[in-house]
């Protein structure tokens, strides 16, 4: 079901219209109440007055993780101090954490994105909302447990950890629906096999995953083993914590970003230029109406592409794809961007070739070497020398063409490519850096 | 007129050819024929065997990626200038040996070359014309 009809399925040229309003004022706000910010677009040459159409927000500066370290802990913060109710930080992997900080008004537009979530995911009133995402600094745990409140769930806010415990209160209290991390849901489908109780004897119906990146084999798996449907949500405390965008139960694939609220945009992380619609480049979000902690530009550094195809489910709101990858995967040889998904679309665009590769990289003197191992399936194995000869010189070539860099392919066997949970070790980078 | 081979994709690593034999000799299959073409990197093992089907999949079974020819066998008499006649009949025409091995019957007389033509239909009408004896699968698998 839709919990905002009104607002996700305005037409897309309303909806711009609509983007657009809430962007200058976003803008014009920021502009006067975070020096930072106004020097960054002052340096940029950008006063607010010069945002005049979507299009123009290319001419915004970036944001990164390191301008919110600068400004640890309230730099950013965008409203006097009094009128922020709530400060979420999440954990840096080193040093200091982000930190963010909530409205009134943010904590309502909150419960509000997550009820559009939950509900998205096929949730509804009545519903007993089993939230084991982490309560505490980490925004899961009280960003899904306001969400559920709002749509009208019982929420049981058991937070993560003791398993056994949880496994007991979904039996005793008929938990419907599931929210935690997809690790986690692995974890619970363990400790059930364990207790030796039947997922198909409790009532979970849904869940919704996200905190981390997880994969469609994995989607598959929780389905199966958990016997409910797995729905792919997605956020991040800088932008807002969960809330940013969700699957619709309706298509499961790709996820509704959340288009009144945030403006997405894809760029290559290399130039920074803006993507064409639908090109695989670094996710970038701008929020619209957040007060205490708006961010502009925010550089996610997760791999996506947005999907502008209309959905069966009636939001008009663009998808994006689920994240395949992190910027941090990128290698640079020779001073060239690469990314291991880049090897991967030449490799599948080769008739037969299938994408099971691995990318070794090694440093001769001061020469970066890179080697490309394919392994050989039976679609391109031949007989003859000189075919599996002339196809890796195609793979070279292609490489070459599409990269810029040389590198040799190596054709090996089936499974010689490490696999861990299956899921390949893509790249080996043996280089002393 | 054919005969069928099995080949199968080898990287260049230490002990991977006894892989496939002690893998083929477990499961009772007989290798009539081998040889071995390799490059730095990779190498085809080409195989004939007196069961094909059980061989193939064995070996899919234990990982190896396998593939499946026809080629050509000829009997070659065991004196000078035998394998020179068959050549020499390809050569005036346009069909290409892709490669060629060869092995010796039990009985030591006659040498058995198999070919890989790439046209294989043109090459069975050139060698039958010329009174090149082409021996059948059955024949082969049975030696
Ligand atoms: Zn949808």
């Amino acid at each position: 079901m839709i919990w905002n009809e009104e607002f996700e399925t305005l037409p897309r040229e309303a909806l711009e219209a609509l983007q657009l309003k809430r962007l200058q004022h976003q803008i014009e706000r920021v502009y006067a109440a975070v020096p930072y910010y106004r020097n960054k677009m002052e340096e940029q040459g950008v006063r607010p007055s010069d945002i005049k159409t979507l299009r123009d927000i290319s001419r915004l500066p970036f944001t990164t993780k390191e301008d919110l370290r600068i400004n640890y802990p309230f730099g950013l913060f965008a409203v006097p101090f009094e009128q922020v109710v709530r400060i979420h930080a999440s954990s840096g992997t080193t040093g200091k954490p982000t930190v963010v900080g909530y409205t009134k008004r943010d904590i309502d537009s909150w419960a509000e994105l997550m009820a559009r979530t939950l509900s998205a995911g096929g949730a509804h009133q009545g519903d007993v909302v089993h939230n084991a995402y982490g309560y505490g600094l980490f925004t899961g745990g009280l960003g899904a447990h306001y969400g559920a409140e709002r749509l009208g769930a019982a929420v049981i806010p058991i937070s993560g950890g003791n398993s056994k415990r949880q496994i007991m209160i979904m039996q005793d209290f008929g938990s419907t629906v599931l929210m935690c991390t997809p690790s986690y849901a692995l974890n619970l489908a363990d400790v059930m096999k364990e207790m030796q109780v039947e997922p198909s004897s409790l009532k979970l119906r849904v869940g919704l995953f996200g905190a981390e990146p997880w994969s469609e084999n994995m989607r598959e798996e929780i389905q199966k083993r958990l016997n409910l449907k797995a729905i792919d949500i997605f956020g991040l405390s800088e932008v807002m914590g969960p809330g940013v965008a969700s699957e619709c139960i309706e298509e499961q694939h790709g996820l509704h970003i959340f288009e009144d609220y945030f403006i997405p945009e894809i760029v290559d992380p290399k130039t920074m230029e803006p993507m064409p619609l639908g090109e695989l480049g670094e996710l970038v979000f701008t929020t619209l109406t957040k007060e205490a902690f708006p961010v502009i530009r925010y550089r996610t550094k997760d791999l996506s592409r947005l999907i502008a195809k209309p959905c069966s489910c009636g939001r008009t709101f663009y998808r994006m794809e689920r994240i395949t990858g992190r910027t941090d995967d990128m290698l640079i040889i020779r001073g060239v961007n690469v990314f291991p998904s880049q090897i991967e679309h030449v490799l599948m665009s080769i008739e037969g070739v299938e994408p099971h590769y691995q990318i070794i990289v090694d440093r001769q003197g001061s020469l970066d070497i890179v080697e490309v191992q394919v392994e050989v399936s039976e679609n391109i194995f031949s007989d003859e020398v000189k075919v599996l000869e002339k196809l890796g010189k195609r793979i070279e070539h292609e490489i070459k063409d599409l990269l810029g860099i040389s590198c040799r392919v190596k054709l090996v066997e089936p499974k010689t490519i490490q696999r861990s949970e299956g899921k390949a070790q893509r790249v080996i980078d043996k280089r002393k850096l | 007129m054919k005969v069928e081979q099995i080949s199968v994709f080898l990287e260049n690593k230490s002990g991977r050819l006894a892989d496939v034999t002690n893998i083929l000799a477990a499961a009772g299959i007989n290798i009539r024929a081998l040889a071995l073409a390799d490059t730095t990197d990779f190498g085809i093992l080409r195989l004939i065997v007196n069961d094909n089907e059980k061989a193939k999949s064995v070996l899919k079974e234990n990982g190896f990626t396998v593939g499946k020819t026809e080629v050509i066998a000829v009997e070659v008499s065991d004196r000078p200038g035998g394998l020179a006649a068959i050549l020499n009949v390809m050569r005036d025409t346009a069909i290409n040996v892709e490669y060629m091995y060869a092995f010796i019957q039990k009985s030591g007389e006659n040498a058995i070359i198999i070919f890989r033509f790439d046209e294989l239909e043109k090459a069975i009408e050139v060698l039958r014309s010329a009174g090149i004896r082409i021996l059948s699968g059955e024949e082969i698998y049975s030696i």
